[in-house]
Order: structure tokens, then sequence, then C-alpha cells
């Protein structure tokens, strides 16, 4: 996918300006937050499980390359075939070259933010294969030719009110009539059109929340079914995932399971979660003639035994951005590329560069809230920061934040300096705005005045009275 | 008078940058606070800022340069107290992550890190005060600034102190625990974002009708009052210290002086 995260202010900028956007918004400030918090409620071992969780994705990086090999063998042992991706485009090409190979028209496919990493849905629409999205959310946006603003809700920028109308503008066959004022039945309606292309698609791409690799398993969770007939009913599935997704046993992931739903959206458990081992068996019902399984790296491997180690614990919840004050002011978008909110500013710069995606670490007010909801316990504020630390080192901070911050940190180092530029400014200042209390605008100051008075210092610094009252023998200074 | 758990302690008081430059009455204020609780209070001169906005931009050579500056001038002291959550966080938090193990400083910044306390938090858990001698007749409101929340677990010990100022009612404000977005150089790296989330913080403290905003941090204190005060809004703004020391005759904060 191609990013925008270096246009990020202006992005932030023209969220904050789009009504429609803010009044989704709502939605997260209040919806995911409670449930969460009511589902945490009613676990006392919420917070033992969280170290279990961690302990097992730990464990698990620690010896990757040891459960990756043993989960290509099972998965080869029950019948499927492994493919190693180094990149996206590699991704791209592998899945291009089985549908090839199978004779595929139209691919559909459950939620996979993989794939939307590496832009599949544009690579096969250049290749004549027609993809089409099946969870509700992916398939709203890709009628408006979006990309998901939310990695477990795609659509949550959009209101319902735009949905009604999209609906109306490309489900050409729809009574204008039709009642779609309700969720339900604007659910009805997409479930009605997508039924069919179930039916009509070849291959089914899925994403995977974990590979097992003691049975060589993929799992899916979703809400709303779609990943199972994604996978069952065309004669290939693919599951496309990347590499850390892996877990050492089926106990293991059910640990993670019980996080992972009630992180995410309060639920104990998401009302679907598919295990899938290998193609259809001869005794079995149903189920796909050949299954693949993608293994992309694309940067995973790099941030192993960096700083960034830790962000592979992450199970894809979105805790971290339904709880982040940045993202409910500007959704997901303005970030710029897939992964938004706190842990995009985090995997973001891993995997794209830092030179893109330089702001995202940055814009972030530090309040820790991230981190405290985090399933996996990950220092997203920590690694933020080291993002922030290469930026400094490779002399991509903006130079007015580097002359205000050396000159600043010339004077902290120097106190006596420091006291006496201290004692002027905070004597200026005072005398300048004392009058009113505070500035409405000040010259350097226009980050600040441009929405807030900034108030006026009270006229002479603590240590300079501090100084007079140790001096006059304890009597407060007048 | 009756001997107290502080007697003969000595504590150094970290003033924070803010409080030096803009407020010198939040000093004064955690000085009554400490010496009421019995405790010998110093400042010492040596100390500018605790270097978050070092540390926090990436910058940590100047950031491990000014924390050594701070843990020499204060290791001869009991305890080392700051009003602000923040600038606690980071003594206490940060200052150990600055140094590799093998690093000579490493081992002063961990006995540093043992004796820094947020000024209320030392109070109620290191000191066990249970009450102060202030009254303050009105209706407040209280804002859990985020690292001291977080970082600190700074949450039930203000509200308790709050709760024996005589003629004070706390009105708590809906989602007290959300950040009001000053965030260091955030606010002025990110203007526009930073007031989507201070308005937001403004529209819920309006709404309890409390006559004055009470936080803990000199810094989300000036980003919460400079917004009100562009509204419009006559809602006060004052650290909790002033409040809790009974100072609070002085104007409030960006308040015209008398």
């Amino acid at each position: 996918m191609q990013s925008t995260s270096p246009r990020f202010r202006k992005n932030a900028v023209e969220a904050l300006a789009d009504s429609e956007l803010q009044s989704a918004l709502r939605h997260v400030r209040s919806n995911f937050i409670e449930k969460r918090a009511k589902a945490v409620a009613a676990l006392p071992e919420f917070d033992a499980l969280r170290d279990v969780g961690r302990q097992i994705k730990d464990h698990t990086l620690a010896h990757l390359d040891l459960y990756l090999e043993e989960y290509e063998a099972k998965v080869t042992a029950a019948g499927g075939h492994v493919h190693w991706a180094e990149t996206g485009a590699d991704a791209c090409q592998i899945v291009l070259d089985i549908c090839r190979r199978v004779n595929a028209r139209t691919v559909t496919k459950g939620k996979s933010m993989v794939s939307e990493e590496i832009g599949l849905n544009a690579f096969l629409e250049e290749h004549a294969i027609v993809p089409v999205e099946t969870d509700l959310g992916e398939y709203i946006i890709q009628l408006r030719g979006e990309h998901p603003s939310h990695i477990i809700a795609p659509a949550v920028h959009v209101t319902q009110r735009q949905v009604e109308a999209d609906f109306r503008r490309v489900h050409t066959h729809l009574d204008p009539a039709r009642n779609l004022d309700e969720p339900t039945t604007l659910l009805g309606e997409a479930r009605a059109v997508l039924r069919d292309r179930y039916f009509q698609a070849d291959v089914g791409i899925t994403g995977a929340n974990f590979l097992i690799a003691e049975t060589g398993t993929s799992v899916i969770v979703t809400n709303e079914g779609n990943g199972d007939l994604t996978q069952i009913l065309p004669r290939v599935h693919i599951v496309l995932a990347s590499l850390e997704k892996v877990t050492p046993t089926l106990e293991d992931a059910a640990q993670i399971l019980r996080l992972l739903a009630r992180s995410a959206t309060g639920q104990d458990m998401s009302v679907y979660t598919t295990l899938s081992t290998g193609p259809r068996r001869a005794a079995d019902p149903d189920g796909p003639d050949e299954y693949h399984v993608i293994l992309l790296d694309n940067g995973r491997s790099a941030m192993l035994g960096s700083e960034y180690q830790e962000m592979l614990r992450c199970i894809r919840c979105g805790a971290c951005m339904n709880h982040c004050p940045v993202y409910h002011s500007i959704g997901g978008h303005a970030y710029g590329w897939v992964y938004p909110g706190p842990m995009g500013a985090v995997l973001t710069p891993s995997l794209i560069g830092v030179e893109q995606a330089g702001h995202l670490p940055n814009a972030s007010t530090f309040c820790g809230r991230c981190e405290a909801v985090c399933p996996m316990r990950i220092p997203l504020p920590k690694m933020m920061r080291h993002w922030r630390e290469r930026e400094f080192e490779r002399n991509l901070t903006p130079a007015t934040t580097r002359y205000g911050l050396s000159l600043w940190a010339f004077l902290a180092k120097r106190p006596a300096l420091y006291r006496l530029a201290a004692r002027i400014a905070a004597g200026g200042l005072g005398w300048l705005g004392g009058g009113k209390g505070g500035f409405r605008a000040l010259p350097l100051a226009g980050g600040w005045t441009r929405h807030r008075d900034l108030p006026a210092p009270e006229g002479r610094t603590f240590q300079d009275l501090w100084k007079q009252k140790q001096r006059d023998g304890g009597r407060m200074p007048q | 008078m009756t001997a107290s758990p502080a007697d003969g302690l000595r504590v150094g008081l970290f003033v924070t940058c803010l409080v030096d430059l803009f407020r010198p009455s939040v000093g004064f204020a955690a000085v009554k606070l400490l010496e009421d609780a019995g405790c010998s209070v110093e400042v010492p001169a040596a100390q500018t800022c605790c270097g978050q906005p070092a540390f926090n931009s990436g910058d940590r050579a100047d950031a491990r340069a000014i924390a050594e500056g701070v843990i020499r001038a204060f290791e001869g002291y009991d305890y080392v107290v700051a009003p602000s959550g923040s600038c606690g966080g980071m003594l206490k938090k940060h200052y150990v992550e600055l140094f590799d193990a093998n690093d000579p400083w490493a081992g002063r910044a961990e006995a540093f890190s043992a004796k820094v306390f947020e000024l209320v938090s030392f109070l109620t858990d290191v000191l066990k005060v249970t009450g102060v001698s202030a009254s303050h007749d009105g209706t407040v409101t209280y804002h859990d600034s985020c690292s001291g929340l977080r970082e600190l677990g700074i949450k039930a010990q203000p509200r308790a102190l709050l709760a024996t100022v005589k003629g004070l009612e706390l009105r708590e404000m809906k989602e007290s625990e959300v950040c009001c977005g000053f965030g260091g150089t955030f606010c002025v790296k990110y203007p526009d974002i930073s007031n989507s989330i201070v308005s937001r913080k403004t529209a819920d403290i309006a709404a309890t009708q409390a006559e004055t905003l009470l936080a803990g941090d000199l810094g989300c204190l000036m980003n919460m009052s400079g917004k009100l005060k562009r509204e419009g809004s006559p809602i006060k703004a004052r650290h909790v210290a002033e409040v809790l020391a009974g100072m609070t005759d002085t104007p409030a904060i960006g308040e015209k002086r008398r």
C-alpha cells in the first residue's frame, strides 16, 4: 500500500475538519472502551493472563526459526503447502501464481491486514482477478475505494448514513423504497450480495490470528462467519500470514484467545473461532481441495533482536487505538499506512522506514494509556521513544526542534546560567503578561497560542524567591 | 508538638522547571506541606529541569547529562520530592533507563530512583499523612495527569487528602483519566490535534460545574487553563498542592494579578 505518512500533519488537519469522521469517532471513544472495561472486570485473572501471553510470545520469538520449521513440517504432513515470501511483492506473486494455475477469476477474502500491507487487491485487479472482501466493514470500504482505518473495525470511520448512500449507489438492483435505515437491514443487504460471491469464488484468501506449530493449524476469529465461508467454499484456500503469528501449541493459542476478543470488542470470545488444518480429507463433508500458507516476512525478521522485537508480540486487537486520544481525534487514515494508532506508530516505521513514517512516533502525548490496555504488555511509548532517538541520531528531527532543544539543553546543563536565563524570562514574561494574566499571542509561541492562552509567569522564579527567603531568615518575600 | 514519622527527614525539593519559571507559589505550597508533615526541606540550587524534553525528543545524550546533574545535586538527601507526576516519573522510572548496566552511573541512578516521590504520594504513602488543616469553600474537579497516574499509580492519594479539606466539594469529571493533550512538546508540535484533545477535556470539566480545576502537574494545568481562558470559561485552575496547603489567596493560573 502507498504511504501518505509523510503528510501526516496535513492528513490530521483534514481529519479534524471532517465532521462525518468526527461523528464516527465518537463511537470508538464510547463503545470499545466501555465494553473492554466490563469484560476485563469480569475476568479476575485477566492481568495474570497478560503475563502468560507475553511469556508465550517472548518464548516463541526467541525460537522463531524452530517453530516455523515445525509448523511447515506439520502443514506439509497434513497435505498443505507452505510458501515463504520475503517481501510483499513475493507474496503477491505467489498468490497470483496459484490463482492462475487454477484459472481463478474471482477471489473472496476474509479480513487480512497483511493483504492490505502488500497491496494484494490492487495487484490482483491489475491481473484481471476480482477480489471480493467479505467482512462487512471491508466490503464497505472496498465499495468506497478506501483502506481500513482501524485494524479490527475497518470501516469505523464511516457513518451509517454514508453506508446507506454507498449501497444505493453500487447495488443498482436495489428497490429505492427498500428500507436501509437500520444496521441490520444494511447487513442483510450486504449479506445477500455476498452470498453469490462466495459461490462464484475459485480461491478464498484469509489471514490468520494464529499459526499453530504443534499441529500445522491456522486459526481465524470473526464475528460474521465470513471467514468460514471464504475458506470452505472455494476449491483453494490461501492463508496469508506474517511470520510472528506462529504459536507453539493449541493450548498457547487458547490462552491468548482469551485476551484477544476481550481486549478488542469486550467479548469473551469472538462469535467464530475457526481452526483449519490442511485441505479437505476424503471423509470431510466440505473444505478446499488445496490448502496453501504464505508466510510473509516483509521486514519482521529484521525486528528480531532489535529494540522493536517486543512489537512482534502484537495480536492486532486494536485496544491501543481504541484508547488513544490522538487516534480519537484524527482516526486511522491520517496515519497514512495500514497500521494506525500507537501500534502503527511503532510498527509502520519498522516496516516502511522511519524516513517515511517519522511523524507517527512523534504524534503521541506519551499518555501511556495504550501500554496500560495492551493485552501483550507491549511498551509502546518506550518504543516510540526509540524511534525518536533513531530520528535524532540521523538528523531527521526538524531543524527548529533541534536548535530549540540544543539551546535549552545547553542551559539545562549549566545551573547558574540557567537560573539567570530563567530569572530574565520569568521577569520579562511576567511583566508583559501579568496585567492580563496571560497571552493571547506571543512571538515564537504560535503553536501554543493558536488555540490556547499562555498563562503568564508570576514574575520571579522560585529559586530567586527561595534564595531571598533564606537570606531574610525564612520570611516569605513580598 | 507531637513527633511525626518525618521528623528529621531531609527532603530535597525538585522544583520542576515549569514551577520555577511560571508558578513559584506551587513550590512554596509544597514546602509548606512537607514542613507541616515534619520534614526539613532544602532546595538545591544546582537543579534545572528533569530532562524530559531531551529524553522524549530522542536526545539521549543530553538527557543523560542532565540526569547526572540532578542525581549529583540530590544524592545527599533522604528523599527527593517533586510537585509533579510527570517529572517524578522521569526521575523515578526513566533515569534508570538512561544508563547501561555496566555504566558507573547505573548504581547511582538506581539508588536515586528509590528515594524519589511525587509530592502527594510522598505525603500519603511514605509519611502516612491522612489529612490537612486547610479549608477551601467551593467545588473542585480533579484531573488525573497521565504520568502520575500510569507511571506512579497516583489516583486515590490526592482524593484522600482533598476529602479532608474543610468546605471543599469534589465533583468528578467524566474520563478524568484521559490525557488533556499537553504531552510536553506534543502540544506545540501538533497544536491542532492537541486542541482537539483539550477541547474534549474542557467540555468534561465544564460539565461538572465545578468552580476550580485541580491537578498535580503544572504542564497539564497550563494547557487546560489556557484553553478554558480562550473559551471564556470562568473556571479557575490550581495545582492541588496550593489547595492542600491552604495557599489559595494568590491569583489562579492565568488570572490577572491583583
